[in-house]
């Protein structure tokens, strides 16, 4: 068997006495968009700051194209191709949105004019180049989630965790958004999506995992796991 | 804020002019003063207003350019002028050592570090009697009895301390630093090593401030720990200057720097000499007033806060300049 694109095996996270991630094990495949839901509290983000590097991770490993990634500072993570927005947006703020998505661009170049040149385009990719020179401190909600996509896209993943990138949009943007985010995918991007709006999720993965109190409860097709009882049981409760 | 080309050419001209046109030991003195104070100030602000590292601690690295160039005096009997050579590279070098140490800790934690590593500094270098020569400091003989290659050494100084930053704010450590300043977790998923760039930042800082400080042992002749590594007559005055012009703005440190070195002077003086004698006992006073006020009503600094200045200025009457003037 060919080793996984990505792969979280036995992934286990302690707080304290608190298990927030639990022998969690799952593989990506490449060229894939691949959903996490779970209901609030979870542990989906969780497993974004695993496999980002922000928390140490307790147990088993994370393993991205024959990389081992426990221990691996934030930077070097994202050096190896992964890219993240965060559900809490943070941009940062005096600074324009090109310089923004130029931080990000510098990723794979020491060049200030291949770093504009390249943020330039992934700003026209996103629909926010009319907004370039605009401060990211002004931003309305919806851009400021598009610069989230936009700078994790700058710096070249070939994986991108996107982080609740829809919730709080009004529905038009999110349609904007999922057309978006195909898009991405269809750039040549694997994506894990943590999202709680069920309409999104349906529409856009290929294949979804479902986990409650840090554990898998359910994994398959959009079909499968939303009919999953188990599944319905985590989100509306036992009768 | 941007100044155009030909700002910079008037104030390169100006500068290059002053001594020749004012010739007074006095206000050339006054100068150079200013012009040190710009090197240091710009520096800190490289590091602070730039990265977003406070440093309370910008003595060490003036302290230690001084005492490079007077221990090449004292210790090696080569010219005091060698620690020009040296006196920034040791800096960056101590520099990098106290950032690996400190650069683990975040915001006020991290200024906290920068004080108590200032204190252990000039307490070593007051102790060390055998190294530093203690309290006695190191006296000298001045190389020049003229002020001018002082001034024009000095201005060379502080003009390319402001160029370098310049430039390095325009490549990509600049906007790295930037990143690192308005959101360090941010930066580091952008693939931003911010330990290595916030240590790149404090090494071209303390550079400059060790250069600095080296001058300073030249021109002055005379240095001792309490002088030199003195966290209230350096390292905070480093904060006040960036404070004053502009924290985090190219022109803001300079501008402070002048500022903060002519109403020393005209305290200390006391308004030179027509004022009676006790005002010299003021101008510590006035310093926290000034902060005070610009912290009240220009948070950016006077050059960070400019367009704002012109706007109260062209406004007359307005009720917002109103209330702000009466700041002042």
């Amino acid at each position: 068997m060919s080793t996984p694109f990505f792969e979280s095996h036995e992934l286990t996270k302690d707080f304290g006495g608190l298990r927030a991630v639990n022998e969690l094990s799952f593989h990506v495949n490449e060229g894939e968009i691949f959903g996490l839901i779970g209901p609030n509290g979870s542990g989906k983000t969780t497993v974004f700051n695993l496999i980002n590097g922000y928390y140490p991770i307790t147990s088993g490993h994370i393993r991205f194209q024959g990389h081992t990634l426990n221990g691996l500072p934030t930077w070097k993570i994202c050096k190896l191709g992964i890219g993240r927005t965060f559900q809490v947006v943070k941009p940062l703020r005096r600074m324009t949105v090109l310089e923004n998505v130029m931080t990000a661009a510098f990723n794979h170049t020491e060049s200030v004019v291949k770093s504009r040149d390249k943020a330039l385009g992934v700003l026209e990719f996103c629909g926010l180049a009319d907004k370039k020179d605009a401060s990211a401190k002004g931003l309305p909600l919806g851009d400021r989630k598009r610069l989230e996509i936009a700078r994790a896209l700058a710096t070249d993943p070939k994986l991108l965790l996107l982080d609740e990138t829809m919730a709080g949009l009004t529905p038009q943007e999110q349609a904007e958004g999922v057309a978006l985010i195909r898009k991405i995918r269809d750039s040549g991007v694997t994506i894990i999506i943590v999202e709680h709006i069920m309409r999104v999720i349906m529409s856009v993965c290929d294949r979804l995992l479902c986990i409650n109190y840090g554990q898998r409860i359910a994994e398959g097709t959009p079909e499968e796991v939303a009919n999953h009882p188990a599944v319905i049981e985590a989100y509306l409760g036992k009768d | 804020m941007k100044a155009p080309r030909w700002h910079i050419v008037v104030i390169v001209a100006a500068a290059l002019a002053f001594p020749l046109i004012v010739r007074s030991d006095y206000y050339v003195h006054m100068f150079i003063l200013a012009l040190l104070w710009v090197v240091i100030g710009s520096s800190w602000n490289l590091l602070a207003g730039y990265t977003g590292q406070v440093s309370f601690g910008h003595a060490i690295f003036f302290g230690i350019g001084a005492y490079t160039a007077g221990l090449c005096a004292t210790k090696l009997g080569i010219s005091a002028w060698w620690g020009m050579l040296l006196g920034g590279p040791i800096a960056s070098l101590i520099g990098l050592v106290i950032g690996w140490i400190c650069f683990r800790l975040r915001g006020p934690y991290f200024a906290l570090a920068t004080i108590a590593v200032g204190e252990i500094f000039r307490l070593a270098a007051v102790v060390w009697r055998s190294l530093t020569g203690g309290m006695q400091g190191i006296l000298l003989m001045q190389s020049f009895r003229s002020k001018l290659p002082y001034y024009y050494l000095a201005l060379a100084i502080a003009f390319g301390c402001i160029y370098a930053i310049h430039r390095v704010m325009r490549s990509k450590w600049g906007y790295y630093f930037i990143a690192i300043r308005e959101d360090q977790d941010a930066a580091e998923s952008m693939g931003v090593n911010a330990f290595r760039y916030k240590s790149l930042s404090l090494v071209v800082s303390s550079f400059f401030t060790g250069l600095a400080g080296a001058f300073y042992m030249n021109y002055m002749a005379f240095i001792d720990p309490e002088v030199v590594f003195s966290l209230h007559h350096i390292s905070i005055m480093a904060i006040l200057v960036g404070i004053i012009g502009g924290v985090g703005t190219l022109w803001g440190p300079p501008l402070g720097a002048f500022i903060m070195v002519f109403l020393q002077e005209t305290f200390r003086s006391s308004f030179f000499g027509l004022g009676p004698r006790w005002v010299s006992e003021l101008h510590v006073l006035v310093f926290g007033l000034l902060v005070i006020f610009v912290i009240l009503y220009m948070a950016n600094g006077i050059v960070g806060d400019w367009d704002k200045i012109r706007r109260l200025g062209s406004s007359k009457a307005g009720a917002a300049s109103a209330s702000a003037g009466k700041g002042s």
